[in-house]
């Protein structure tokens, strides 16, 4: 089955998911609102953030305000495809067994 | 993985691309209620043309009062619409316990206000050298721009008021000396439809 092979496991966490539908539709997103808008822990966000960003799904862009260390994270290339793939293969298992 | 699951991955995107990028609280009531100041003011300009035209042979500068008067309603109406909209809006931001300030609400003012000010300022020039005659195609355009320039950071069918301000803004350009029932079609029914379009389609619940 092809289309169950389109299905990122990686994408399988709620968290995850969250992240990249985030930063599909924005340039960039900071930490602060990620964490706001997933409902999450520092901790959590910051894990699954390194998931992503070890497959190369996502970039980290630090810079400062003033003092404080202001993290942005972006989508790759890499990460708008397999996001994509992963999408259409959930609409097609959704259809078929309809 | 069940359908179920599917389903709700899907769902979750919808709902965290939609949280993400657009301004959600937009309130329909307030474009009603922006539609109704139009209209209201529309009306206290026609009487103050009416009685205009009864002392037309007193003097020609009150003439030209009559036209900053017309000006200054207009400007009450929007300055009205803006804080009616700001409250209403600032109170469904909290029923749906959202913050009203964020980076949704930052570009969507910001894509609406770089075409709107565009035309406000183009408007103060054209009045300063006396072509009152444009000034309705103006706002009209102009606002139907910014419409249409914010229109993709909320929710709600703003892409098709702006475009049929600037339909409007075109024809009272052509139509030119009509200006005043333009404006109030524009400001006044415009609003008031897709007010209650909106409504009724996304707020009752």
């Amino acid at each position: 089955m092809s289309i169950i092979k389109n299905i990122n496991k990686i994408f399988n966490n709620r968290v995850r998911l969250g992240i990249m539908s985030a930063l599909m539709v924005n340039e960039n997103v900071d930490f602060n609102t990620l964490k706001e808008l997933l409902d999450v822990t520092d901790g959590n966000l910051a894990s699954h953030i390194k998931a992503l960003e070890k497959l190369d799904y996502i970039l980290i862009m630090k810079s400062f305000i003033g003092k404080k260390t202001n993290t942005k994270y972006s989508i790759t290339k890499l990460g708008e495809l397999e996001f994509k793939k992963h999408i259409s293969a959930l609409e097609k298992l959704i259809s078929q067994q309809k | 993985m069940s359908e179920k699951d599917y389903l709700q991955d899907i769902t979750e995107i919808k709902n965290i691309m939609n949280k993400s990028s657009r301004f959600l609280s937009l309130s329909g009531l307030s474009g009603i209620l922006a539609g109704i100041y139009a209209l209201v003011g529309a009306y206290f300009a026609r009487v103050l043309l009416l009685t205009a035209n009864y002392d037309q042979y007193s003097y020609t500068l009150s003439e030209t009062n009559i036209e900053y008067k017309i000006i200054g309603i207009a400007l009450a109406v929007a300055l009205l619409s803006i804080i009616t909209g700001y409250i209403l809006t600032r109170n469904k931001a909290k029923k749906q316990n959202v913050k009203i300030w964020d980076t949704t609400t930052k570009r969507l003012l910001f894509n609406f206000l770089v075409p709107l000010a565009t035309g406000g300022i183009f408007g103060l020039i054209i009045l300063s050298q006396g072509i009152f005659l444009y000034i309705a195609p103006v706002t009209l355009i102009f606002y139907g721009l910014a419409l249409f320039s914010a229109s993709k950071y909320t929710i709600g069918n703003v892409k098709y008021l702006g475009i049929v301000e600037i339909i409007l803004g075109l024809f009272a350009l052509y139509f030119i000396g009509y200006g005043f029932y333009f404006w109030v079609i524009g400001f006044g029914v415009f609003h008031i439809i897709y007010g209650a379009i909106m409504y009724f389609t996304l707020e009752r619940e």
